[in-house]
């Protein structure tokens, strides 16, 4: 496998993943909505704190996160940008 | 101005900037202390802002294709995050988010849950690749990667239909806002809206619009976070409202036990004269419906928002402009953080704006008092005149209920200061949040347009050999055609026909999405399957709009149509966006592969280092 199909296939894996833990912030809890709202976090019932506030910021560190990890991968597999922003 | 150290002198422009807009505010206070009216001081600030955007747009004029279609690909990766903001938050975010919110509860804030979940999708499917890519446009990437006219002309088809719905919208609030800041009326509003905006694009494109957005942006969080807070610590919400304020959404809870949620019968309201558009609680503010139809409304609505967030041009193209890949990515987290500090302060407002009517408790509180009492204070009054607010007493007791005041779902944000006893700068303050909410998404959105027309169609498929200077020149000309059409339909409030924003993102997700996605990550997706699936997709979409939404489907199809699956109007690019990628899937694996070259192509665009596939043009 050449590098390049190499860094392919971890930018890939890499994609799924994210998308994972999008589509559990996203969907996945509020499939769960009112058995969640019988729990409490900081007062609020949780699914209503999820979609008022919680998921928005889940969303906001998946993304610094995803991109953090994806230079990471571009770093090992030489396609990296240096000094351009 | 603007060349060399002027990327490096960002931070200190926009700092001093931000000084300057607090200052501002401290002296329109004074005025007010002086005597200046409530009136006068609206005027100052939104023609003080709109001035200065004006002045930003002109500095920025241009005379390159490179700089006039993608601001020169070196906006910074913060200052892109807070252009990409304001582009993104319309005059409706900002006016009726907070509204939707105290009226829907929980069902309504899939919407949050979907305008932010979307740029998740952003990142990690399109903007990197799309930034790769090189391209001026969003069609420009789907002409190149498929090849030909034809799939070229389609995206810009579907681009059109989707950007002029919104834009439309945009002009209106525009107008709204000016007409009430300036006391002038709507029709003349919409134009000195549209003047405005034409004049933050039309001399430096997509450079004078970044860095109007950037001065908007800093604008409308100000106008939104300032009184969010001081409210909160007013009514004693505790002075971080975003963590503090869970016994208050508890206290709601038993205030709903306490006055009981009533729903009002329609020829009650008709008979009581309630005018149009207002609305009452009906609704719990924090409980959630039951059922398996309640969640699937709830996710089918997040899922279209998301997916509709993910191929809306306005938004792609924003991250053209970054010097590159690597700060595209990184572009889209800030984009995200900066409308997580708009749009997480949104239930915060409906929480404290319902709390300071509801709660007895409290100077401010209605619900409860006499019917008398309430007419007789003053913003009531006021609101009651301009057909904002309104009562009906049903049960003749002479005694306001819940289900018995009526307002406007943009009142939560442009009155609530006022309910809460904040001094009218603040409404003042509000009003300039407003217009640059809505101007900076309008700007972006005929941007959009216009640039498609004129580089796809005009450029690439009309006249290719066409000079530099002829290309900006029919840029600009389409640029006001655009908007002025745009104004023209919102002078003649006709948008109540072109119906919801949320039509924008299922328009965008049927016709684009897919062939956005596959383009990068399926390198078998051919031209025939990227034609079959955007026109198909699209054409779907459309038909079932038409079908189910009742103002089109009576003249039409001669009846009301139930919704199939719950899929309503909000939601028809739940029906657009399959159909095309089962029809775009098929297609392509039914004919000739795609050529080694555009095999290349896709390979070059997955990785971020080396040469763009399309450069200067």
């Amino acid at each position: 496998m050449s590098n390049k199909d190499a860094y392919w296939e971890k930018t890939k894996n890499h994609m799924f993943v994210t998308l994972g833990l999008w589509a559990f912030f996203s969907l996945v809890i509020f499939m769960f909505g009112s058995e969640l709202n019988t729990m409490s976090f900081l007062g609020y019932p949780l699914a209503y704190y999820m979609t008022a506030q919680g998921s928005l910021l889940a969303f906001v560190i998946i993304l610094f996160w995803t991109a953090n990890k994806q230079e990471k991968i571009d770093e090992e597999h030489g396609f990296s940008e240096r000094g351009d922003d | 101005m603007f060349k060399g150290d002027f990327i490096k002198n960002l931070p200190k422009i926009y700092g001093t900037y931000t000084g300057g807009f607090l200052v501002f505010i401290i002296l329109m206070a004074i005025a007010e202390q002086a005597g200046v009216s409530a009136k006068n001081i609206g005027v100052m600030f939104v023609a003080f802002t709109v001035l200065i955007y004006a002045l930003i747009g002109y500095l920025s004029r241009t005379i390159q294709v490179d700089a006039y279609y993608v601001a020169g690909r070196q906006v910074p990766t913060v200052f892109n995050g807070m252009a990409t903001a304001a582009d993104w938050m319309s005059g409706a975010s900002f006016v009726a988010l907070a509204g939707g919110v105290y009226y829907g509860g929980y069902t309504y804030m899939a919407f949050l849950v979907g305008w932010t979940g979307g740029y998740v999708l952003v990142a990690t499917l399109m903007a990197p690749y799309l930034r790769k890519f090189g391209c001026y446009t969003v069609p420009d990437f789907i002409g190149t990667r498929y090849g030909g006219n034809l799939v070229r002309a389609c995206a810009v088809f579907v681009l059109f239909i989707a950007s002029f719905t919104y834009v439309t919208a945009q002009i209106n609030a525009t107008g709204t806002i000016a007409s009430r800041a300036l006391g002038i009326p709507f029709e003349a509003g919409v134009w000195v809206g549209l003047i405005s905006i034409l004049i933050c694009s039309m001399l430096g494109g997509m450079r004078a619009v970044t860095w109007t957005q950037v001065a908007q942006y800093i604008v409308l969080i100000i106008a939104y976070l300032l009184p969010v807070f001081w409210i909160s610590n007013k009514v004693g919400g505790g002075v971080f409202p975003h963590l503090m304020l869970g016994d208050e959404v508890a206290r709601l809870g038993e205030l709903e036990q306490q006055f009981g949620l009533v729903k009002n019968s329609a020829a009650d309201m008709k008979a009581a004269g309630v005018p149009g558009g207002l609305k009452y609680i009906s609704g719990t503010h924090s409980g959630v419906p039951e059922g398996g139809m309640a969640v699937w409304k709830y996710l089918s609505l997040a899922i279209c928002m998301m997916v509709g967030t993910a191929s809306l041009p306005h938004i792609l193209m924003r991250y053209f402009t970054t010097p590159s890949v690597r700060a595209a990515r990184k572009s889209v987290a800030w984009s995200l953080f900066f409308i997580f500090l708009l749009y997480s302060s949104a239930p915060m407002l409906a929480t404290l704006s319902k709390l300071a009517l509801m709660d007895p408790n409290l100077p401010t509180g209605i619900i409860g008092k006499s019917i008398s009492e309430v007419q007789s204070i003053e913003w009531v009054q006021r609101w009651s005149e301009v057909k904002q607010v309104f009562i009906a007493d049903f049960n003749g007791d002479g005694i306001l209920q819940l289900n018995e005041w009526f307002m406007r779902g943009d009142v939560v944000v442009l009155a609530t200061p006022e309910v809460a006893g904040l001094p009218f700068v603040i409404s003042g303050l509000v009003f300039a949040g407003g217009m640059a909410a809505a101007m900076s998404t309008a700007d972006g959105l005929v941007l959009a347009i216009s640039n498609a027309l004129s580089h796809d169609i005009y450029y690439k498929i009309i006249d290719p050999k066409a000079d530099t200077a002829k290309r900006l020149l029919v840029a600009r000309v389409l640029l006001v055609i655009i908007g002025a059409a745009g104004a023209y339909i919102a002078s003649f409030r006709l948008t109540s026909i072109l119906g919801s924003v949320a039509w924008a993102f299922d328009f965008a997700m049927s016709g684009l999405f897919f062939p956005l996605v596959l383009g990068v990550w399926w390198k078998r997706a051919t031209r025939a399957g990227a034609i079959a699936g955007i026109v198909t997709g699209i054409l779907s979409g459309l038909f079932y709009l038409l079908w189910v939404y009742p103002k089109f489907s009576v003249p039409i199809f001669g009846g009301v149509n139930e919704p199939f699956l719950g899929i309503d109007h909000l939601r028809f690019g739940l029906i657009g966006a399959p159909i095309c990628l089962v029809v775009m899937v098929v297609v392509s694996l039914m004919t000739k592969e795609p050529s080694p070259s555009i095999q290349k192509m896709v390979d070059d665009t997955r990785i971020p280092t080396g040469k763009p596939i399309l450069g200067k043009q």
